[in-house]
């Protein structure tokens, strides 16, 4: 999340790095101290008077966590995370028996066992509230982070009733150690029984405000999605009218706005988000789009598989682009390029209708053709062709002999 | 299809009757415009049900499909029309040229393919030969045919159905590299009758074969 550089920075706490709640660290970044330092700051606060751990409990409820890092990992991904946290617990929990006996509170009671797994039961609890905010910010991301909230809510059911098994045993724990069992497990029924009819009354309303909780978040979601659509309609769209407007005097030049705009908003809508320079009929996609808009002229795309890309490849794309050029500057029209990808390499043709020439008695201004595309494809290996017939047009086929790691376009 | 092809050996007297069916009434009218002197423009819709009605009331000879239509899609219009008038032929005409589209409304039944770029002189060509009963394939059409029948192995299926001819595969490489029909027969030295066979013999292989590349795909694409 970005703040205006003018609002001062929040205190967070930690999502990586953390041992319990991430505030030692947050804190320790937030003032730029190592955080081995907060860290002892507040081991030696808890001796007075375990004031470093009442302020540890509140900054953990407080504070807020540090918006999520989509790239990196987060600790709750890594091996051993849960370990360390019941160890920090653990190490939480002896602290606390330490301070209270300290102070001279007898702490080897029959009561303080399960006083303690009241507070370990809360913790978790606590830490559980933790990873589900977490949850709930990846959602904000993207839509395709609804699948991971619906698995974290699923991983946090068991740790939900665990959390409440164990205030529930150390309640009655306590309850029993002050005085007669059978009177506190009375008690406790109906205050259960209390609970459920106060459940009762209420589902209605928690359910409602369940409902317009994800009304809202429906909503919200809907809106941006409109407000990215009206940003990208504006930024190219609305641009693109514009500019033609200004140029209806001159048919090129409208073409040419009108196909690159095509293009760029076909490229938004249909091509899936990823890597997109990394293939064969990627680099030819970006470099035809290229040429388009250089030259005024339509050019066609077919493509059968894909390869990933490799110098030879590259020297392949330059010298398809080369003929392309070649088939806008000369032909004009539709210029049609078909790439072909198999086990025994490429091929790729580039045929254009124009008037044709004869080969055998290329102009001048051909040459470019013979030098850029076909010295470049020997210089690779690979075969180039120039077949034309006055009045048929032009077709250049490249070939490029396997190994280049074909792999299937899907 | 590219570059006019003269289809006057095979014209009849009478005009052919025409319905154009697209959600944009300019595009009806501009191609109206473009073509309405070489063909009859019989009919229009602009939505799924009002196609439905119109091409059963008039009975044209070609229909030019839209692909994207409020209602169901071009391929609800020829769910509802091929079965009860077979002697009705369906162009489809689509802005996108994505590959759900064109195995979409190919399976459904459309005997050919153009994309809206198209020029006059090549769709009135389009419209002549999908009268006449042939199949007409735009490069891209051909290179997603290339596609999915590339491998060679197929499943336990119809064997003919299941895999291209080497010369089905020769001529379907032809058009994607932009070739017309009389290029392709001029190309492999055979009449251009035998390529509009060889093309109609691949459309109704696309149209029929479970091959599992295809079914999958489509499968995959939400249009079977």
């Amino acid at each position: 999340m970005d703040h205006p550089p003018s609002l001062p920075p929040r205190v967070r706490r930690a999502r990586r790095g953390r041992v319990l709640g991430g505030v030692c660290r947050g804190i320790a970044h937030h003032l730029g101290w190592p955080v081995e330092a907060t860290r002892v700051g507040f081991v030696l606060l808890t001796f007075a008077g375990g004031f470093g751990l009442v302020l540890y409990a509140a900054y953990w409820a407080w504070l807020p966590v540090e918006p999520a890092d989509p790239g990196a990992p987060d600790d709750e991904e890594s091996q051993g995370r849960d370990l360390a946290g019941v160890i920090g617990l653990g190490a939480l929990a002896v602290g606390i028996v330490l301070l209270l006996s300290a102070r001279g509170i007898e702490v080897t009671g029959s009561w303080s066992v399960p006083l303690l797994l009241v507070g370990v039961g809360v913790a978790v609890l606590w830490r559980q509230s933790d990873d589900s905010r977490r949850a709930e910010l990846l959602a904000d991301v993207g839509a395709s982070a609804r699948a991971t909230t619906r698995t974290a809510v699923r991983r946090s059911v068991p740790r939900v009733l665990l959390g409440l098994a164990l205030v529930l045993l150390g309640t009655l724990g306590v309850l029993a150690s002050q005085g007669d069992l059978t009177a506190s497990l009375r008690g406790l029924a109906a205050a259960l029984l209390a609970l459920a009819g106060l459940g009762l009354v209420l589902l209605p309303f928690v359910l409602g405000w369940w409902r317009d909780l994800a009304t809202e978040r429906r909503a919200r979601i809907r809106s941006e999605e409109r407000a990215e659509i009206a940003a990208q309609v504006h930024d190219s769209v609305l641009q693109t009218l514009t500019l033609i407007q200004r140029s209806a005097h001159d048919p090129d030049e409208v073409v040419r706005l009108a196909r690159t705009e095509e293009r760029a908003l076909r490229r938004w809508l249909y091509t899936p988000v990823g890597d997109p320079g990394a293939t064969l009929v990627a680099a030819l996609e970006s470099e035809i789009a290229d040429v388009e808009a250089a030259y005024a002229c339509a050019v066609e795309l077919v493509h059968v598989g894909d390869v990933a890309r490799d110098d030879r490849v590259d020297a392949l794309v330059a010298a398809a682009r080369e003929a392309v050029v070649n088939a806008a500057k000369h032909a004009g029209g539709t210029v049609q390029v078909y790439v072909e990808c198999g086990e025994t390499g490429v091929e790729l043709f580039v045929r254009d209708r124009g008037t044709g020439f004869d080969p055998d008695a290329v102009p001048a201004d051909r040459l470019g053709l013979r030098e850029s595309v076909v010295a470049r494809m020997a210089r690779v290996g690979g075969t180039a062709r120039v077949r034309s017939e006055p009045g048929e047009g032009t077709e250049v086929s490249l070939a490029l002999a396997a190994p280049l790691g074909v792999r299937s376009w899907t | 299809m590219s570059g006019p092809e003269t289809s006057l050996d095979r014209g009849s007297a009478a005009p052919l009757r025409v319905v154009l069916v697209d959600d944009h009434r300019l595009f009806r009218s501009g191609v109206r415009a473009e073509i309405g002197e070489r063909v009859d423009v019989v009919g229009e819709a602009g939505d799924v049900d009002e196609a439905i009605a119109v091409i059963h009331h008039v009975r044209p000879d070609v229909v030019l499909l839209d692909v994207h239509l409020p209602g169901g899609g071009g391929r609800a219009v020829l769910d509802a029309c091929t079965p009860d008038l077979p002697d009705v032929r369906f162009l489809a005409l689509s802005v996108s040229d994505a590959a759900d589209d064109v195995i979409g409304v190919v399976r459904g039944g459309a005997r050919g393919y153009v994309t809206k770029a198209i020029s006059a002189d090549d769709l009135v060509d389009a419209i002549r030969r999908v009268a006449d009963g042939d199949a007409v394939f735009s490069p891209r059409l051909a290179g997603f045919v290339l596609d999915a029948f590339s491998s060679g192995a197929t499943d336990a299926g119809d064997e003919a159905l299941d895999s291209l001819s080497p010369r089905e595969r020769e001529v379907m490489r032809l058009i994607a590299r932009g070739y017309t029909y009389r290029e392709v027969a001029k190309d492999l030295v055979l009449s251009v009758k035998t390529v509009e066979t060889h093309v109609s013999s691949v459309l109704r292989k696309l149209q029929l074969s479970n091959r599992h590349e295809l079914a999958r795909w489509a499968a995959a694409h939400r249009v079977v």
